[in-house]
């Protein structure tokens, strides 16, 4: 009876097959792929963009830690996903914002979006967008100077306005009807490539992201998927709906302009927030495109990369759930008698 | 009578907000400073408190198949006495709760589930109930209140404290000016609700956890 009482069972639910690669060394491969942005960022603004970037990842950190210090839950700082919220979070702020705004953003996307929903794997948004959009809805005043690009800002705690020379940016013109290079902000389709505009630190290059983005694909980190049919959506609807200029530079222009790679590459493509089924991550990818093209053709702001994203985020849970492939050996009508028992049991 | 019960219930286990989710539409919508929460929740409790009273008393005489009706009327009644007093010496409060303070009467039919306690118990029992319910009420409009108008503005009981100035407590231009927006109710009042579901949760937990250990 003895060896019984002392005998340690493990019980865990599936899977029962462990991968040597964790949390951890995909949240590294996040970092390595958002470098080559980071250089640009710093290229083109100065060094306070990476500034801004540390003070975004270390609040980032701290206020996961002190969460879950604070709550006596175990402490997951090691997983070095707070991080790459942080750096999200500050590649979709402009080089101007002040450092206490961005902690404020880095709080609201911890600890209200991320740990207050239960921590990672269980947040329903994207907590680095949530924090955008936080931010947007509280600081507008803050998150949207646009700098011309070049204008070296050092480590001041508020960018003096005299630096903050602003500038038109190419998703200004979009929106107003005008391609970038005939418009107010003569910016010319291969400066927008590099990433030579102004906007937000994180998503002005084009060429950095797609580097990144390729680096993740190569990795096996994500699935080009989602970023295929996001950008293909989008690409498809602007070369058909052209609203100046020819379809080819209209197309281009939307492709290259505003967070649409950092989203379709880095937001979109959170593990969290985007569905685990293949058709539900295709769905997913048309719905973002789809939402992108009419908010930034119809909404208010000029950009909506980042509603649109949020916005699937939500409807993730449907998308998975009327995206479940068939399970092998099992009839059409069997699985949706058992979706159907499912939905009775109050189990979706 | 059990009044240590009763006033436990409406303020915390059965609070009609953060429990109960009655009345979540005034909750979400007047609370953007500390004047609107204290004076909606104010206006609630006296509301509250009368009509519960008042059909405690007239029930026995009251077929039982009008009761429903006759709670509206009566609570509608008051509501709108409420609301022209509110009009008449609170012109600036009835600005800002605009069209939430005639629909007072709603709220109150929906707090004192239509006077159902009302008519089984006393009147004094049906007073402390309603008192006890409209402080619960006026407790968490207060709450998201003070949040909202401290996160959103900066400042504290502006319009009516310090002479109706209120107090800044840090400068407007660090203050997340989007709580005050509807959004803001949302959230502010989903972290109350959270909040208040986690505490009573607590004592649960602990037993549960007594429980295993002892198995």
């Amino acid at each position: 009876m003895k060896e019984y009482a002392d005998l340690k069972l493990t019980v865990a639910s599936s899977p029962h097959v462990g991968s040597p690669v964790g949390t951890r060394a995909l949240m590294m491969d996040v970092l390595v792929a958002l470098t080559p942005a980071l250089c640009m960022a710093v290229f083109f603004f100065g060094p306070r963009a990476l500034a801004l970037t540390a003070v975004s990842v270390v609040g980032c950190e701290i206020f996961e830690a002190l969460y879950r210090i604070l709550l006596k839950k175990p402490v997951s700082g090691g997983d070095l996903s707070a991080a790459v919220t942080g750096v999200l979070l500050a590649f979709v702020c402009p080089v101007t914002i002040p450092y206490w705004t961005i902690l404020i953003g880095d709080f609201f996307a911890i600890v209200v979006v991320k740990q207050l929903f239960g921590g990672l794997g269980k947040n329903f948004l994207n907590p680095a967008l949530a924090g955008r959009a936080f931010l947007a809805l509280c600081y507008l005043p803050e998150m949207t100077v646009w700098v011309r690009p070049g204008t070296k800002f050092w480590l001041g705690l508020t960018a003096s306005a005299a630096d903050a020379v602003s500038a038109a940016t190419p998703m200004a013109d979009l929106h107003n009807g005008l391609l970038p290079w005939l418009g107010t902000s003569g910016v010319r389709l291969h400066d927008m490539f590099y990433g030579n505009v102004g906007g937000c630190m994180g998503e002005v290059s084009a060429l950095a992201l797609l580097f990144g983005g390729g680096y993740l694909i190569l990795r096996g980190v994500i699935h080009p998927r989602i970023p295929t049919t996001y950008l293909g959506t989008v690409a498809l609807l602007a070369f058909l709906f052209p609203r100046v200029g020819s379809a080819e530079d209209w197309m281009l222009a939307q492709l290259l302009s505003g967070g649409l790679m950092l989203g379709a590459f880095f937001m979109a493509t959170d593990y969290v927030t985007s569905p685990c089924t293949p058709w539900g991550e295709v769905l997913f990818g048309v719905g973002c495109g789809l939402l992108t093209v009419f908010l930034r053709s119809f909404g208010g702001s000029a950009e909506g990369v980042s509603y649109a994203i949020l916005l699937m985020n939500a409807c993730v849970p449907l998308l998975e759930k009327y995206t479940q492939p068939k399970r092998y050996g099992a009839s059409r009508g069997w699985q949706r008698k058992a979706r159907k028992e499912g939905e009775h049991h109050g189990k979706g | 009578m059990n009044v240590g019960k009763q006033i436990e219930e409406g303020l915390l286990t059965k609070n009609p907000v953060a429990v109960q989710l009655l009345g979540l539409c005034t909750a979400l919508a007047v609370t953007t400073s500390l004047l609107n929460g204290l004076g909606m929740g104010l206006c609630v409790l006296v509301v509250l408190t009368l009509s519960n009273g008042l059909l405690s008393a007239l029930g026995p005489y009251l077929p039982e198949r009008i009761h429903m009706v006759s709670a509206v009327v009566v609570t509608a009644s008051l509501g709108g006495v409420a609301d022209l007093i509110v009009q008449a010496f609170f012109p600036d409060l009835a600005g800002n709760l605009g069209l939430f303070l005639p629909l007072m009467a709603v709220t109150c039919v929906l707090l004192s589930g239509a006077g159902v306690y009302a008519y089984e118990n006393g009147v004094a029992s049906a007073v402390l109930e309603g008192l006890c319910r409209g402080l619960g009420y006026t407790l968490v409009l207060v709450l998201v209140g003070v949040i909202r108008e401290l996160l959103g503005k900066g400042s504290f009981g502006e319009g009516l404290l310090n002479s109706g100035r209120g107090f800044q407590v840090f400068p407007a231009q660090f203050a997340a000016g989007g709580l005050v927006h509807p959004v803001g109710g949302f959230l502010v009042l989903a972290c109350v609700i959270a909040a208040v579901q986690g505490f009573l949760a607590r004592p649960k937990k602990a037993a549960r956890r007594k429980e295993t250990v002892r198995r």
